[in-house]
């Protein structure tokens, strides 16, 4: 870990200003998961390290106009228990499927939603594309955990968020503050992330000087169903061989809007609207389900090690659906 | 007077021994107090940290650690490597620095230069045709019996198979590493081993010295399953960091380079071929075999292929490839483990090519078994499928549920030596009734502690916290390291015949004083001494009698005088399920019986067998090393990507402790390793019964589950 | 991103760096209204507090309240708790091994919740109670956290025991009555390598029904 100066802000404003210092070379820290990891293994090496956790606007979840509003800084354990989240089965079973109550105690949803790949290539050093004398090491090499979709371009690592899947299934919306102190952006959760051609690019669309501060949920209704689907290898803390979100209005047995989105197969988290389409029209049963997992990865592409991956995306999706129209347990057996 | 012979109590009359006696270093461990070596902190400690090469295969051009000298806090650097040397794995050491604080010697490291020479490497363990293109194979022996030729030609069915099991590391949560501080020419060593007597001669050649000045203390550690023998390059660089700094050093391995270095088990891959009568009796087997143990080629040694059976037609090749990857060390029960995942795996097939379930299949050929097992084995099996339904759940291979989620049985079993190890002790029967011992051994967590107090509390009839145990200084009688797992009856035997021989001589004191006809009358008992069932006096007023200075004996072993003995056996069974659509696999219950003669400490025993399991479910299901053919690295050399199981991920475990009458006569008999040999076998079976498929290569990860049910490559 | 043609790449070029809000209202039909979320009143105080909360990248002393005690420690920055409890205060049950916030073994209580040390600094600890395993129990008698994990033998080595021990106390403190399929996903973030699982959890269960029934 090299040296670095501390900042503890307490607004959001501040925390800008002190991350635009150094020409950016700052991280954020807020529940520490990885970074410490990041800043071990030498992926980064900042001036000065921005700790957010002391920010009160950007903690805990609230009520506002149209829907729900988490801080940046809500942490899983709070996900798993806040009223306000009842609603919300797919974040709820992200969180919960988190098995450590270490990570789920400091662990922050925002920290989730800026988390850089766990590419095996990247945290040895090869730079977030990983490269070797320009050539991909990906490509020929341990791929069996890299991308399965939208690897075509230089970067074949995939997302490693948990929650993105369940959120932009959601039609979540992300907002951003910074460079300038008051300067704040609204994206479509969808839009945050990046596959970027460049190492510099990094993963989201956050520049030196912005943060996420917030992410925000259209209202739950009652004919709207949703749910998550993980395929951990180990029961215990681990990360997903793939996952999807869905997120399902269902009128008179009859799926009237379909979100599907699948995640830890790209780049980014990747959005189906092959399968959401396979769904809208038709009740949800183990036929449409599968009917559905099959489309979300038709047009998979597959790097020499990781086929497997697209037949565990597949399951991810038809899960995750069955799951959200309560009808997963009967299916398994 | 009777001769004075050593035995154990007749088992109805034991006290402690067989019981559940909890670990007498529990709290200690358990509340934080326990002081491993990576917790020595000793005033003016100093803490290193390690350089390691980046490349597989390299030349040192130039090596510049004079930067690292002027960095603050730094007082001592040490060149492992210097210009011209040769380095032939990832992770070898280059350098290490020893500073007043860790970030401060890591800055250092960072500013040291190297200048590498990249050689070529090769890495591919598994791909035997590579590595013969690589020119790295070298053929490593083989064995031959009978007329295989002639056998397979005449078998009613013949399999032919390909098995494997990749490499795994010991991954000890305390890594290798030791805390070095010198009083004058005196070197005083907390090193994490499981060889305390062994070790200071390992620490004085290199350094120059006498190993008479040399202490080694291992009060506890933290984990060696094997690996933990030798001193190490980085174990005398602390000591010589330590001598130019003038102050104490501490150096661990990181948790990378632990994984890289500092142990592995080969790896094995197999094509075999083997052949039955239609009755299911095996006649041939044929085997040739593949793997790495490092830079020297090697592999898992296959003399005892097919394991454990000695059918009457056999032959097996072993072809070593040299790879560049961190060296190899004894990994519990070598090479056992993969012996018996290579040997039952294919058995198995057989058994379902004969249509045949396994159980019956394994128990027509018990009478191949070696070692004269055969029929502990017969009982162990029936105790097991017992436990674990076999009867009722079996189906024949692939034709369990319908659903994605497919249940099925699997089994495998097992034998090792375990024979008694040298032991030497002293034990101290004080005039105030407190009694200690003082040896040379070494507590790696199997409890070691804890079978000496019992057995010298049952002997005593005293309580067992009645009882000091010093352990862990090789200042102490010398004793065997712990390896194959010969310390339990190493010394518990040892204790055994110390504290006889130290009772017989106070019996002898009470029968004088008390005027009492024949000592051999006596017995000690809840801290009184007994003349049948009348007390004669406490066992205060007993060891009073000694006088002013304490009784001490020393106790040796092994002898050949029935307090000791070897071969155990076992049988293991599994229960889990295989989710076809995610390639997923989850254990329901895991049975291992197991017998190990007499048993000393039920609830210690049965943690070795439950350990056991559970770090067969982790080679068998989820840890491996992963080689980069790309950069030559191991790439999965965290515990994120190097997949152990968690609390969560075991199923349900029952050790049952097989022992009959015959079993506590034949004395005590080593336990740690065996229970962990048949769980890959067990377990690869299990999933190729639920889900039709063998999945070749261990581990069983959802990759290889899926593209074996694809039919694919796995 | 998406996997139809519909969607083009110009799609995803505008998600990228430079687009905003106002790009973002005007093409979806979310409508999110981001003043609604703004925060502003704390701007004009930034400024002043800025240069005092940041701490310089050199030793400074840090001050911990550690198991009821005070305790000043001089560090850097980048200096983390495992490093300060360990080498600093000579508190070695707490564990370093995995060093990547996976084993558990590092665990203390920070404000009642479990946290890995590895991936705390010192400096950011200020101000918060934080309990180790040497601060279990009441001082006279070990915890019954302990207790329990001593009779089932849940420790062989013992190297990931002390962890195991502070995850299982800060669980039980939130649910107390914890059944056995809860501790096994609760307690998934400990590692352990003897193989003790089974007996963590027959400890672990039988101190959440010793809570339940009163005993």
């Amino acid at each position: 870990m090299n040296s670095f100066e501390y900042a503890s802000p307490r607004s959001e404003q501040e925390a800008v200003e002190l991350l635009s210092a150094h020409d950016g070379q700052t991280a954020v820290l807020a529940g520490g998961t990885d970074l410490f990891n990041l800043l071990r293994a030498g992926c980064i090496a900042p001036k000065r390290v921005v700790d957010i956790k002391n920010v009160e606007t950007m903690q805990g979840v609230s009520a506002v106009s149209g829907g729900i509003m988490l801080g940046a800084l809500t942490t899983l354990d709070e996900i798993l228990v806040h009223p306000l989240l009842r609603d919300y089965g797919s974040l709820v079973q992200v969180a919960d499927a988190v098995h450590s109550i270490q990570i789920q105690a400091m662990g922050t949803i925002g920290g989730d939603l800026c988390h850089l790949p766990n590419c095996w290539y990247y945290r040895n050093g090869y730079g977030l594309l990983g490269l070797e004398h320009g050539q991909s090491l990906v490509e020929e090499g341990r791929n069996e955990f890299h991308a399965v979709f939208g690897n075509r371009g230089p970067a074949k690592f995939v997302s490693a968020s948990r929650f993105a899947p369940a959120l932009i299934a959601w039609g979540a919306t992300a907002r951003i503050v910074g460079p300038e102190p008051e300067q704040v952006s609204v994206v479509p959760l969808e839009y945050f992330f990046v596959t970027p051609k460049s190492a510099e690019q990094g993963v989201t669309v956050l520049k030196p000087g912005q943060i996420l501060t917030h992410v925000v949920l259209p209202e739950a209704r009652e004919e709207i169903v949703s749910a998550s689907y993980e395929v951990l290898q180990m029961e215990g803390l681990d990360w997903p061989l793939a996952s999807a979100g869905v997120r399902l209005e269902i009128v008179d047995d009859v799926v009237r809007e379909a979100r599907v989105v699948l995640g830890h197969v790209a780049p980014t988290p990747w959005v189906s609207l092959d399968a959401a389409a396979t769904l809208v029209g038709n009740v949800v049963d183990v036929q449409s389900a599968e009917a559905a997992g099959g489309a979300a990865v038709a047009r998979a592409t597959p790097l020499s090690e990781n086929g497997y991956k697209v037949q565990i995306a597949r399951t991810a999706v038809k899960r995750a659906i069955l799951r959200a129209a309560g009808q997963l347990e009967g299916a398994l057996t | 007077m009777a001769e004075r012979k050593f035995s154990w109590p007749a088992r109805s009359e034991t006290t402690l021994i067989g019981k559940d006696i909890p670990r007498i270093d529990g709290v200690a461990k358990a509340s934080g107090q326990a002081k491993y070596t990576a917790d020595i902190n000793t005033k003016g400690t100093l803490f290193a940290v390690l350089l390691t090469c980046p490349y597989a295969a390299a030349k040192v051009k130039s090596i510049d650690l004079e930067p690292a000298r002027k960095m603050p806090g730094v007082k001592s650097v040490f060149p492992f490597k210097k210009e011209k040397d040769e380095i032939r794995w990832e992770g070898d050491l280059v350098a290490a620095v020893a500073a007043e604080r860790t970030e401060q010697a890591e800055d250092a490291v960072k500013a040291i230069v190297v200048e590498y020479e990249q050689l070529p490497f090769f890495v591919d363990e598994a791909d035997v045709k590579r590595a013969a293109f690589a020119d790295r194979t070298k053929g490593a022996g083989g064995a031959k019996k009978g007329d295989v030729e002639a056998a397979l030609k005449t078998a009613a069915v013949v399999h032919r198979g390909h098995y494997g099991i990749a490499t795994i590391s010991h991954m000890c949560l305390e890594p290798h590493g030791s805390h070095c501080g010198w009083k004058d020419d005196d070197l005083e060593a907390h090193l994490s081993t499981q060889n305390v007597s062994g070790t200071p001669g390992q620490f004085a050649e290199p350094l120059g010295i006498d190993a008479a000045n040399v202490t080694v203390v291992s009060d506890y550690e933290g984990g060696g399953f094997g690996s933990k023998f030798a001193v190490g390059e980085w174990g005398v660089a602390c000591a010589k960091m330590a001598k130019e700094a003038g102050r104490p050093v501490r150096l661990m391995l990181d948790r990378a380079t632990e994984l890289k270095i500092a142990g592995t088990r080969p790896s094995g891959y197999a094509d075999v071929t083997v052949a039955a009568d239609a009755d299911g009796t095996v006649v041939a087997w044929d085997s040739l075999h593949w793997g790495t143990a490092g830079i020297g080629g090697g592999g898992v040694a296959v003399g005892q292929m097919p394991y454990p059976f000695d059918f009457p037609n056999r032959s097996t090749a072993q072809i070593g490839i040299s790879c560049n990857t961190g060296p190899n060390q004894a990994w519990r029960a070598p090479p056992h483990p993969q012996l018996c995942a290579m040997t039952q795996t294919a058995l198995d097939d057989l058994a379902a090519k004969l249509n045949m379930d396994s159980y019956d299949f394994f128990k027509k050929n018990l009478q191949f078994t070696q070692f004269g097992k055969a029929e502990v084995y017969a009982a162990e099996m029936e105790i097991a499928a017992k436990a674990i339904d076999w009867k009722k759940k079996w189906h024949p291979r692939g034709e369990g549920e319908k659903g994605a989620v497919k249940r099925g049985l699997g089994m495998a079993l097992h034998t090792w030596g375990g024979g008694a190890g040298a032991c030497t002790c002293s034990v101290k029967v004080h005039p105030d009734g407190s009694v200690e011992t003082f040896l040379g051994s070494q507590d790696i967590g199997t409890g070691t502690r804890t079978i000496i107090a019992i057995t010298l509390a049952e002997t005593f009839g005293l309580a067992v916290e009645d009882i000091k145990v010093n352990l862990g200084s090789s200042k102490y009688s010398r004793s065997d390291g712990s390896g194959g797992s010969i310390t339990v009856g190493g010394v518990s035997g040892a204790h055994r015949r110390a504290a006889q021989t130290a009772l017989w001589q106070i019996f002898d004191k009470v029968a004088e004083k008390h005027k009492i006809e024949s000592a051999d009358a006596l017995v000690a008992r809840g801290g009184k001494i007994l003349n049948g069932k009348k007390e004669v006096c406490t066992w205060k007023q007993a060891c009073s009698l000694l006088g002013v200075k304490p009784l001490e004996v020393q106790g040796e072993g092994p002898k050949k005088d029935g307090l000791t003995s070897e071969r155990v056996g076992g049988v293991q069974m599994v229960d889990l399920s295989v989710d076809t659509e995610t390639g997923l696999v989850r254990i329901h219950k895991f049975v291992a019986v197991q017998d190990c003669g007499l048993i000393l400490d039920e609830l210690t025993a049965r943690s070795q067998v439950l350990g056991a399991l559970i770090m067969g479910i982790s080679y068998s299901l989820s840890e491996e090393r992963i080689m980069d053919n790309k950069t030559g690295r191991y790439i999965n050399a965290d515990l994120e990507n190097y997949k152990l199981p968690r609390i969560g991920d075991v199923g349900e475990l029952v050790a049952i402790m097989y022992q009959p009458d015959s079993e506590y006569d034949k004395g005590v008999v080593g336990l740690g390793e065996p229970p962990v040999i048949s769980p890959g076998a067990a377990i690869s079976n299990a999933v190729a019964n639920a889900c039709g498929v063998r999945v070749p290569i261990l581990p069983l990860t959802p990759k290889r589950v899926l593209d074996a049910l694809k039919g694919g490559k796995a | 991103m998406r996997d139809t043609s519909s969607v083009s790449n110009e799609n995803q070029a505008r998600s990228g760096p430079g687009f905003n809000r106002r790009d973002f209202l005007k093409g979806s039909s979310v409508a999110v209204a981001a003043t609604a979320i703004a925060t502003g009143a704390e701007d004009s105080i930034a400024q002043d507090k800025k240069a005092a909360n940041v701490v310089a990248a050199k030793p400074a002393p840090v001050k911990l309240n550690i198991n009821g005690k005070t305790q000043t420690v001089t560090v850097e920055p980048r200096v983390t708790l495992i490093d300060v409890l360990r080498n600093d205060l000579n508190l070695t049950g707490a564990k370093e091994v995995c060093t990547t916030t996976n084993c558990g073994s590092c665990t203390v209580i920070i404000d009642g919740k479990p946290v890995y040390s590895c991936a705390r600094t010192a400096v950011e600890c200020q101000g918060k109670k934080i309990t180790t395993v040497e601060g279990l129990g009441d001082g006279k008698n070990v915890d019954e956290v302990v207790k329990c994990f001593v009779k089932h033998d849940a420790t062989q080595c013992g190297f990931c025991t002390p962890g195991f021990v502070v995850a299982t106390r800060a669980f039980l403190n939130t649910k107390p009555n914890a059944s056995l399929d809860e501790m096994r996903k609760g307690l998934g973030g400990n590692i352990c390598r003897c193989g003790t699982y089974d007996g963590v959890a027959h400890a672990a269960l039988e101190c959440a029904a010793g809570k339940k029934g009163g005993k």
